[in-house]
């Protein structure tokens, strides 16, 4: 198989921008190889079959019944929501509604009688003929200012007998009711309540905080609530879960969490807890310690698919034409407009089975998928006696669903697939690969300099310039000067202060004097693999298509040797290492079966991105790794929500 | 056991029967009639006031205080040295309420610690208080008031003092004889009456009521009396009728007429929950009367003075030598014990007894109860029995045929029997001469054993609570911990004892028990005045968002600002740091903050959205140059000046940043002021938006308006790179279509970028005639590329084949489609053939 990294090194050093075109035409064919059109006529798309599986299933699949956690986070809204009698409204501090549609639906407000739903904005509140109201939202300063000025404008004479209550998530905050002691309100509420919402489970080894600025807090502005609320997330998961006896952790903010977490247990006091433990490790890691790979584009299908269209909460909005029902003789007039909006998760047994997958071997599942499906419905035809076609019968709404999920899955692999083969992602691909590999990381990239020549996506030239930074140890003094410079001519001196940002959280930064260590550290830790299979993986590196992810390898090291085996490398990247043991209940220890797998919990501070996600399942799926992963993060992150969470918008004023 | 239905007294189909509780042993010389009593209900405890009626002239003797347990053991005494008491009431939670004349209330505990004191109004205290009663309702305490003008005042709980004037009586010019008060559908009314007539107060009428079935020749009413749980209410009238009924007045019980017509000194009912029967005890001075529906009464003669309390369950009777317990008799221990009785209890007991003797009868009894097959009632039965005796031997002959009973049942579950031991052991190691605390089961089941254990803990009985809470297996956080938590309240107000030695003692004995917390009994020494006690307590509570708020509550704010930030808790760092900032003055706050990193951290951020100004300041402190250069830049952003206000924010930022040595930061500023210059200029000269273009979309915009020359002066003027320019040029034009001009760019001067991109802007722009121009002059390693942008696939293939390049070719062939261009393919396939020959 012709492969990038194969290429780049045996051409290292006669590569000229059309050459490298060409090259990377190994990624293109076999994208190419498949034709979606013909998967997609396989099975002629149903759109009235929907997917009515249970939205948690997924959780309960895993290793970890991650369906407890949520079970018991449901358990606390319906008695929050039962104190508060009669008829309701909910006012939502809008962020939140993605992270609560994984935990309730519509459905469940509805049985605990909310009739309204309005979102937080500064003025009146909707009118509406309820007894409660209840606003749920972060304790954040402006938002009180905002509903201060909502209570303050409601008219008393008409709804004299409704009761207020605020519900903070995740936590209560005396800064924020000082403040709506402050405005005058703070007696106005009946109940206020926390309701602790720290993880949040996404799937069944998924779990996130969904705290939108979590890196910006930790590692640029010293502001550790998130943190906070980690640790005391990770004690509600303890307290679920089981005490978990072994705890390992890289950076400075793992040390923190780590010490909160065993302060917290012993603030919990003498009530033991009396759980076999359900996870033996927990690895913290501050995304700090690896700040490359959420730069490099993800090539997984998940991964792709939150580069290309941003999933946020599990949920992707589309272009809705290729999802258009195609109907004969029908031209494309009726063309939805709305974006498709699709649901995400391994319920789906389909995107279960790709998410994972690089995205050049999605193709060939999908065709198989496809063969498969049209053999089922073909089926029929041999069914004959009545036993056989009530079997077959009773088989079609999930061979429909499963059908429905293939179209939409081959729908958005052509989507993909146009921008994957476009020029301009092969041009960007093979910049990051040079800089991965160690290629030219020294001196101003003529790419980069021609993508700020024609302006293209600041982002796009941030990750790219970041990323060389870091494959570098930093840049030379004059060369990051120079990008500094371009870009601040071209897209505006106000992008002084994301500049600024971005030295300051290590990502952009000047040699200082020291040699480069990520040659050192990608040797050591194998990050880039010139033999890559993408079909059938035998490393984690896979999701790259060369380049294992740091992060990952932190793991995969910590699980087997150990991290003895890598001290030089560690001393290299920022913050301290550390492991601590929690102390068990006797009779708790597990009793291990023969062959039976541990299980890890993987904390990153600071975001995860899909692709790091995949190469952990793959790590998990191997026959003979002996340990599962969970993942928990703060934020899922892709290099493009990263980098944008840690610029500083600077608008001009209006004239 | 004959003897034990000795003391039975029948009435109607059922019996009663009175017995000592305690001979009492106090010292009490003065007659209760020239005291005021109050007991407390549920074995609560005594409280007399002697000589409490104000002597003219002679001081000599003070009024005193004295309460006594039950058992009367003298539990604590007080010399009384403020006003003139008018009524002495147990509240719910056993704290003595002293009612004075003027209508104040003060509040003292069992061993008469003053708790707090209020007031019952103006009214009362200028009329002062004629009577008063202190009355219970489900966990609350009320107080109702008489004054000299008969007007009442009501207080429905003591927690929540709510003033209640009720309205007046109609034409009454003298007190009420007998008044009381009833709770109706939870409202609080009065019941009073005035010779012959009845009134209802309520919170806004007053009513006249008959009373349904009342003998018209009744007569004039001296005494009525509520039942302890308000459900029923009896009236003596000067005929000595009794009427018994419903305290909702609508309905009659019975009613029976006594021999002795004098007021009765006191009246209460005696019921038992559950039970059918009810029964009504009259107290006079030497003759108490137990009457109710059934035809006869029960007379008893007393040969001491008597004070009588209502219970839940019967009434107790105090006299300076007994403390009796008056109650009908159970229907279990009634069944078990009346003579001659088949029950299967009382069968059970027999063949118990038999047993013990070795005698076979103990067979025939029990296979008589076995065949009925009543054994399980017969268990049962015992083990209730046993509940109600209070002669620790009765109880254990019941419980041992009970056990003996439960042997021959199958499948039995001990768990009755295990709580009844249980209880039983309990009851009776409170109902101890010492402890003296003399609780019935019914009592007990109705109090609950968290409100006894509260009760033992205020009598600071606190190793009797812990040896009751091991024994009854609470969990340590709900007993043990709570009772030593209030221990270690009650230790910290011993004056006498040191700092280190009371904190020493106190961790000593809790220690890390479960649901401690060290900082309720540090706020308990805060409020007893020993703040250096109660920092050395905090100390060894676990919880930071407990240490905090009290920390603060003492002024000690660094201390807290320490806890906090150990905690990692950035809301409780936050609420000290608030605390801080109007504690302290500016210096001395800024200074704190600058020891403590993670606060300074944090109050940056708070002061970026609410107070920029304050954030200047902090920036200053600490000459963090770099911090404050971009403070100017955000100004320059964020407010509203105008392009010289700005640029004055720019220019501060540029010392600034030059202070900072970040020569880059100083450069790229002073570049944006004179770009920012040179924008508003144009932007006067042009009429159209130019201010906050980036320099690139300066230029580019120059280009558009036809300005060649303004824009070669800032490419030169800001050192822009030639491939960056060329680019910029050459997008601009074509934007522009200004295809002439591009031609000439591109003869001006040798592209720095190649000639590719022309062709590539041109196709952009949909121009193929303009693209071809420049084909030509693209390198010969780009031109295939340029041949298929502009679609000539034959070219393409030409140069390829010429370069001998197989990417090249597959690139063009990767663009053939069809049959159209199968000619092509052909000779591209032909080609590479030759080529892989080679």
């Amino acid at each position: 198989m012709t492969h990038l990294a194969q290429w780049i090194r045996c051409k290292a050093g006669t590569i000229q921008s059309c050459d490298r075109r060409s090259a990377s035409a190994g990624w293109t064919v076999l994208c190419s190889s498949i034709s979606y059109h013909v998967i997609r006529q396989a099975c002629h798309m149903n759109p009235a079959v929907t997917r009515s599986l249970k939205m948690a299933t997924h959780l309960s699949c895993g290793r970890v019944n991650l369906n407890v956690l949520r079970e018991a986070m449901r358990i606390e809204l319906r008695e929050f929501l039962d104190k508060c009698a009669g008829s309701k409204a909910i006012v939502w501090d809008e962020y939140l509604t993605g992270p609560f549609g994984l935990i309730a639906q519509y459905s469940l407000l509805k049985e605990h009688e909310v009739e309204k739903m309005f979102t937080l904005k500064a003025g009146s509140l909707p009118s509406s003929d309820v007894k409660n109201i209840i606003f749920f939202v972060r304790p954040k300063l402006e938002l009180m200012d905002i509903i201060a000025e909502n209570i303050r404008r409601e008219d008393k004479g008409r709804y004299s007998h409704r009761d207020f209550h605020i519900l903070f998530v995740p936590r209560r905050s005396l800064l924020c009711e000082q403040r709506l002691k402050d405005l005058g309100v703070l007696g106005s509420f009946y109940h206020r309540e926390e309701y602790r919402l720290n993880l949040i489970p996404f799937d069944g080894d998924l779990l996130s905080m969904e705290s939108e600025n979590a890196f910006k807090e930790c590692y640029l502005e010293n502001d550790q609530t998130t943190l906070y609320h980690a640790a005391k997330g990770l004690t509600t998961l303890q307290a679920l879960y089981g005490t978990i006896p072994q705890i390992c952790g890289k950076g400075e903010c793992a040390r923190h969490v780590a010490n909160m977490m065993i302060r917290m247990k012993r603030e919990l006091g003498g009530s033991n807890n009396q759980i076999t433990p359900v996870f033996d490790t927990l690895l913290l890691l501050d995304r700090n310690v690896d700040l490359l790979t959420p730069l490099a584009t993800q090539l997984t299908y998940e991964g792709l698919i939150d580069e290309v269209y941003g999933i946020q909460n599990s949920n992707v909005k589309l272009p809705p034409e290729k999802f258009a029902p195609k109907k004969q003789g029908e031209s494309g007039k009726d063309l939805p407009t709305e974006p498709k909006k699709l649901l995400l998760n391994s319920a789906e047994e389909l995107y279960a089975e790709v998410r994972d997958k690089n995205f050049n071997a999605v193709g060939s599942v999908l065709s198989k998928k496809a063969k498969i499906i049209s053999a089922a419905f073909e089926g029929r035809h041999n069914a004959k006696t009545v036993g056989e076609i009530k079997q077959f019968v009773s088989q079609l709404p999930h061979m429909q669903a499963e059908r429905a999920s293939l179209a939409n899955h081959t729908s958005i692999a052509e989507l993909i697939k146009d921008i994957t083969t476009s020029e301009a992602f092969f041009d960007n691909l093979t910049v990051e690969q040079e800089f991965m590999s160690g290629f030219d990381t020294d001196k101003i990239n003529s790419y980069i300099e021609d993508c700020i020549a024609k302006k293209d996506p600041l982002i796009k030239i941030l990750r790219l310039v970041c990323l060389q930074s870091v494959c570098n140890t930093g840049l030379k003094q004059k060369v990051l000067d120079f990008y500094k410079r371009e870009i601040l001519q071209t897209y505006g001196y106000e992008h002084t202060l994301t500049l600024y940002n971005l030295e300051k959280a290590g990502l952009l930064k000047a040699q200082s004097g020291n040699r480069n260590n990520y040659p050192t550290i990608r040797k050591t830790l194998r990050l880039w693999m010139d033999d890559v299979n993408e079909q059938n993986p035998i490393d984690i590196s896979y999701v790259y298509s060369g380049y294992a992810p740091l992060s990952v390898r932190l793991a995969q090291v910590l699980v087997r040797p150990g991290w003895r085996s890598i001290e030089e490398v560690l001393k290299l990247l920022p913050g301290p290492q550390f492991e601590e043991r929690q102390s068990l209940p006797p009779g708790l220890m597990k009793k291990r079966q023969q062959g039976e797998n541990k299980v890890m919990l993987i904390f990153f501070l600071g975001g995860v991105t899909f692709a790091e996600i995949a190469a952990l399942r793959f790590l998990s799926q191997l026959e003979d790794g002996g340990t599962e992963y969970i993942i928990a993060t703060t934020k899922l992150i892709n290099g493009t929500t990263w980098i944008k969470s840690i610029m500083e918008k600077l608008e001009p004023p209006p004239f | 056991m004959d003897f034990c239905t000795a003391s039975w007294n029948p009435m109607g189909d059922a019996y009663y029967r009175k017995f000592d509780l305690y001979q009492m042993e106090w010292n009490v010389k003065e007659e209760f009639k020239d005291c005021i009593v109050a007991v407390g209900p549920y074995g609560g405890p005594i409280a007399l006031m002697k000589n409490y009626l104000k002597k003219e002239g002679g001081s000599s003797s003070r009024p005193v205080l004295e309460i006594y347990s039950a058992s009367g053991v003298l539990l604590s005494t007080l010399t009384w040295k403020s006003g003139q008491v008018v009524h002495l009431g147990w509240t719910v939670s056993e704290d003595l309420l002293c009612i004075q004349e003027d209508g104040t209330v003060l509040i003292y505990d069992l061993f008469c610690v003053f708790k707090r004191t209020f007031t019952m109004g103006n009214e009362v205290k200028q009329n002062q208080v004629l009577e008063a009663r202190v009355f219970h309702s489900e966990y609350r305490t009320g107080i109702a008031i008489l004054t000299g003008p008969l007007k009442f005042t009501i207080v429905s709980n003591i927690e929540d003092l709510k003033l209640h004037r009720m309205p007046d009586v109609p034409g009454a010019k003298v007190p009420p004889s007998c008044w009381t008060v009833l709770i109706q559908d939870r409202m609080t009314c009065i019941l009073l009456a005035i010779g012959k007539e009845l009134y209802l107060l309520d919170n806004t009428s007053c009513t006249a009521i008959t009373l349904p079935g009342l003998s018209p020749l009744s007569g004039a009413y001296l005494h009525m009396s509520v039942s302890f749980h308000y459900k029923y209410l009896a009236v003596f009238t000067d005929s000595g009728y009794i009427w018994m009924g419903t305290s909702s007045l609508e309905e009659k019980l019975c009613d029976l007429t006594s021999d002795i017509k004098q007021p009765p000194k006191q009246m209460s009912w005696c019921i038992r929950p559950r039970s059918k029967r009810v029964a009504i005890v009259v107290l006079w001075d030497k003759i108490l009367l137990v009457g109710g529906c059934a035809k006869e009464n029960i007379l008893f003669p007393l040969d001491e003075e008597t004070f009588m309390v209502s219970e839940l369950d019967g009434v107790r009777l105090i006299s300076h030598s007994t403390h009796e317990f008056l109650h009908e008799i159970p229907k279990a221990t009634e069944e078990i014990f009346k003579i001659a009785s088949m029950a299967p209890g009382a069968l059970l007991m027999e063949a118990q007894k038999e047993y013990e003797k070795e005698s076979q009868k103990a067979d025939d009894y029990l296979r008589e109860i076995k065949d009925q097959n009543l054994l399980p009632v017969a268990v049962a039965q015992c083990i209730e029995a046993a509940g109600y005796e209070h002669l620790t031997e009765l109880q254990k002959s019941l419980l041992r045929a009970a056990s003996f009973g439960k042997c021959f049942l199958d499948a039995y579950s001990p768990s009755d029997f295990v709580t009844m031991c249980n209880d039983l052991r309990v009851l009776n190691a409170i109902k101890e001469y010492q402890i003296g605390i003399p609780l019935t089961i019914v009592q007990y089941k109705q109090l609950t054993f968290p409100v006894l254990l509260d009760r033992l803990v205020l009598r600071r009985l606190y190793p009797l609570a812990v040896k009751i809470c091991e024994y009854m297996k609470i969990p340590e956080f709900q007993g043990v911990s709570r009772v030593l938590a209030h221990w270690a309240c009650f230790k910290v107000q011993q004056k006498e004892k040191s700092d280190e030695e009371i904190a020493h003692a106190i961790n000593q004995k809790l220690g890390d028990t479960a649901g401690i917390s060290y900082s309720e009994i540090a706020s308990k020494a805060f409020d007893c005045g020993r703040t250096e006690l109660a920092i050395k307590l905090l100390e060894y509570e676990p919880k930071s968002e407990d240490q905090v708020p009290l920390l603060l509550k003492m002024k000690r704010s660094k201390l807290a600002l320490g806890k906090a930030i150990e905690s990692g808790d950035t809301d409780l760092v936050y609420t000290v740091v608030s605390y801080m900032k109007n504690e302290l003055n500016r210096g001395d706050f800024f200074m704190t903050l600058r020891n403590h990193p993670i606060a300074l951290s944090l109050y940056r951020q708070f002061c970026k959205y609410e107070e920029p100004e304050t954030l200047k300041d902090l920036y200053n402190q600490d000459d963090n140059h770099l911090e404050l250069g971009n403070f100017h830049v955000r100004a320059s952003y964020s407010t509203e000046k105008g392009v010289e206000g700005r640029v004055a924010e720019l220019q501060n930022a540029v010392d600034e940043y030059s202070k900072a040595k970040n020569d880059f930061a100083a450069k790229a500023t002073e570049d944006q002021i004179k770009l920012i210059r040179i924008q508003r200029s144009l932007q006067e000269k042009m009429d159209k938006p130019y201010v906050d273009y980036s320099l690139h979309d300066t230029i580019y915009n120059l280009i558009l308006d036809g300005l060649q020359k303004k824009a070669e002066q800032l490419y030169k003027d800001f050192k822009i790179p030639d491939k960056r320019y060329w680019w910029l040029k050459m997008s601009a034009l074509a934007e522009k279509e200004d295809w002439e001009e591009l031609e000439n760019f591109s003869k001006s001067k040798k592209s720095p970028i190649g000639y590719l991109p022309y062709v590539e802007i041109c196709m952009k722009h949909r121009n193929k005639f303009e693209a071809k121009k420049y084909i030509a002059r693209v390198s010969p390693e780009q031109r295939v590329k340029a041949f298929l942008l502009i679609g000539d696939l034959d070219q393409a293939a030409e140069a390829a084949i010429e370069h001998k390049n197989e990417n090249e070719m597959n690139m063009v062939l990767s663009k053939c489609s069809g049959v159209t261009d199968a000619a092509v393919a052909d000779k591209i396939e032909r080609a590479k053939v030759q080529l892989l020959k080679k």
